[in-house]
């Protein structure tokens, strides 16, 4: 078991800081201190944070944030980034829209 | 479902350059690009590359991307632009998004080219209007010709950093700062030099304190950073902005290897989460590929010989060419990378501070730490030597993989020799034409072309200038220095625009004799 999933390790208490309120994730607007309060809530993996607070899930899909969002988690648990997990990758790839996602094309049409 | 040999997903500098070579062996291609036009970064370079003649050396990227778009169209590739790979499954089914449908394809072998994206650091003002990343801002200037903002700070001294500021000076922005937390110039000198000697102020050891402004950007407080990056009180500067520019690396794009199962591994020396792959691109699944800035953050160059390697494993793969050809041509391709992965900014030397040159000289401490050599370290270099009339006087202070120097002068007046690393020298005895090749074919716009004594108390530097309006002849300004200040007075004697200097205009300037090795831009008053 790695030092992320040791789930009894004491990580102390949270402890404001004053750039909490700073926008890290700004497609869903997520903040650095609500980043950190929800790794102190026992989100310790970035699949878990993402769930929790659906950071990396607006518009960019996490291209501008997720590595921002790796390390303030890093930080938090006192661990290096590379041994934090990145989200499971999952299609669709880029923001679609339904009615498009919905609309495969006709067989004969393909490859034109 | 249509099936084809080999789906290459992005058409910058390395999924064309696969796509070319898989086709040139007779496999059925297609490459998806989710953007308008093809090219990927390359039609955003409007700087020479460096590199040897085999890595297209002194051709300015825009020029290689159409070179390669016309390559790839006599080779057969079918580009599908406006095409967005959104997911790629099992037995390498793509599945892309073509205007108003989703269209699934089948590979019987798949490159994976997706480049990076921009890294972004925060800092309180980080979300303004006015904050942009450099890749927006040569989105904006080299391919829409719209002026990001007039008065701009550039964060990062990387080779990104570096090169947008000099385009955004050349757009007519003013960079009024370029900062780096990192004590040291991270990209090439010869970059950095260009800048600096425009008048460009470096602020190494420095970072962000915060951007200014209610809706938009307005301003702009920096301050110097310790050993550890926490701010020193009482060093903070302020600047007027309009703009905040962004060049803090980059991160590999490789999202799509990851949904498809291939072994990934965090790697911070490669830029991040990258495939598992061995040197000629190939992933942990059998028949995936890949190949640039997707498997390690390089440039375009090596690039585009990582998308040559990939496309021929990928004709070997399916049985489109012998093993036996496949390796003949993997040795050429290897030594090719392997020219540009050497030199101080190899990246078996990142992170290294390197003191002296191949050549034992020491590397310029100014050059690191300001931009530009200072005028008593100049002198060290075997590039910059004394005679009496027009001679090229080289100011390459550091081995880099670059070589068309050599080539240009056809009165063999330069030699780098046959590592390619080397500084260039001035070969004794050799006799100087003025031809100005050498000053145009610097990639870096290092060579300069200086008669230090025209017997008159004057002297005459040869300039490359790629900055509009064009001075005229007749027009009196002032010589800079290398440290982009007022030195002394000049006047333009000449300026000659031949097609062979392909936009790199060369420039003239007389200036007092006291200042041939010291004047080293030229600005209109």
């Amino acid at each position: 078991m790695n030092t992320v999933n040791d789930r009894s390790r004491d990580i102390g208490p949270f402890v404001p800081q004053p750039d909490d309120d700073m926008l890290i994730c700004r497609c869903e607007e997520v903040t650095k201190g609500e980043i950190r309060q929800a790794v102190h809530d026992g989100m310790w993996t970035i699949t878990e944070i993402r769930r929790y607070l659906r950071t990396g899930m607006g518009l960019c899909q996490g291209q501008t944030c997720s590595k921002l969002v790796k390390g303030i988690v890093a930080r938090e648990l006192g661990v290096s980034p590379t041994e934090l997990e990145p989200a499971t990758s999952r299609v669709p790839m880029r923001p679609i829209e339904m009615r498009i996602f919905a609309n495969e094309a006709a067989d004969e049409k393909e490859g034109e | 479902m249509t099936r084809y040999d080999l789906i290459i997903v992005g058409a910058g500098p390395s999924g064309l350059s696969a796509a070319i070579e898989a086709a040139k062996k007779g496999l059925s291609v297609i490459v998806f690009d989710e953007n308008e036009k093809p090219g990927g970064q390359l039609f955003k370079q409007i700087h020479k590359f460096f590199g040897s003649k085999e890595h297209r050396a002194k051709v300015r990227g825009f020029v290689i991307g159409r070179q390669l778009l016309d390559e790839a169209d006599e080779a057969g590739v079918k580009v599908v632009l406006n095409a967005t790979v959104i997911g790629l499954y099992q037995d390498k089914e793509v599945v892309v998004k073509i205007g108003e449908e989703v269209r699934h394809y089948k590979g019987n072998a798949v490159v994976i080219a997706t480049g990076a994206a921009e890294n972004m650091v925060t800092f309180p003002g980080w979300t303004l209007p006015g904050v942009i990343g450099a890749g927006a801002a040569q989105t904006m200037m080299n391919l829409h010709g719209v002026l990001p903002g007039k008065k701009v700070l550039m964060l990062g001294s990387g080779n990104v950093g570096l090169v947008v500021s000099f385009q955004l000076e050349q757009c007519g922005c003013e960079v009024v700062a370029l900062v780096d937390a990192a004590p040291r110039v991270g990209g090439y000198g010869v970059h950095a030099a260009k800048v600096a000697r425009t008048g460009v102020p470096f602020y190494l050891s420095h970072t962000i304190v915060k951007a200014e402004g209610e809706e938009y950007v307005t301003g702009v407080t920096i301050a110097e950073v310790d050993g550890s990056f926490k701010f020193i009180p009482g060093t903070e500067k302020h600047f007027d902005v309009d703009t905040i520019c962004l060049a803090v690396g980059l991160s590999p794009m490789s999202q799509l290897l990851k949904m498809a199962g291939c072994k990934m591994e965090d790697n911070p020396k490669r830029g991040g989460q990258v495939p598992i792959c061995d040197e000629h691109g190939r992933t942990s699944i059998p028949g995936i590929l890949v190949a640039g800035d997707v498997s390690g953050i390089e440039e375009a160059s090596s690039a585009m010989i990582e998308g040559r390697m990939a496309g021929l494993v990928a004709a070997e793969y399916l049985g489109y060419m012998e093993k036996e050809e496949l390796d003949t041509a993997l040795v050429s391709l290897d030594s090719a990378l392997d020219g540009l992965r050497q030199g101080m900014f190899a990246p078996k030397n990142r992170g290294k501070l390197v003191e002296k040159t191949e050549e034992g000289i020491d590397i310029s401490k100014s050059l690191l730490k300001n931009g530009y050599v200072s005028d008593d370290e100049i002198e060290r270099y075997p590039g910059v030597t004394h005679k009496k009339g027009v001679h090229p006087v080289i100011e390459c202070t550091q081995n880099i993989p670059c070589n068309p120097c050599q080539d240009a002068c056809k009165k063999g007046c330069i030699s780098i020799g046959d590592n390619i690393t080397s500084l260039p020298i001035v070969v004794d005895g050799s006799e100087c034409i003025n031809c100005g090749m050498c000053v145009a074919n610097c990639s870096g716009q290092a060579i300069f072309l200086v008669d230090e004594d025209c017997g008159d108390g004057t002297a005459t530097v040869t300039l490359p200038y790629e900055f509009l309006p064009l001075p005229e002849v007749g027009t009196k300004g002032k010589g800079l220095g290398r440290d982009g200040k007022v030195v002394c007075d000049a006047e333009v004697v000449e300026v000659k625009s031949l097609k062979a200097f392909d936009k790199t205009n060369l420039l003239t300037m007389r200036v007092p004799k006291e200042y041939a090795m010291k004047a080293r831009f030229f600005k209109a008053v």
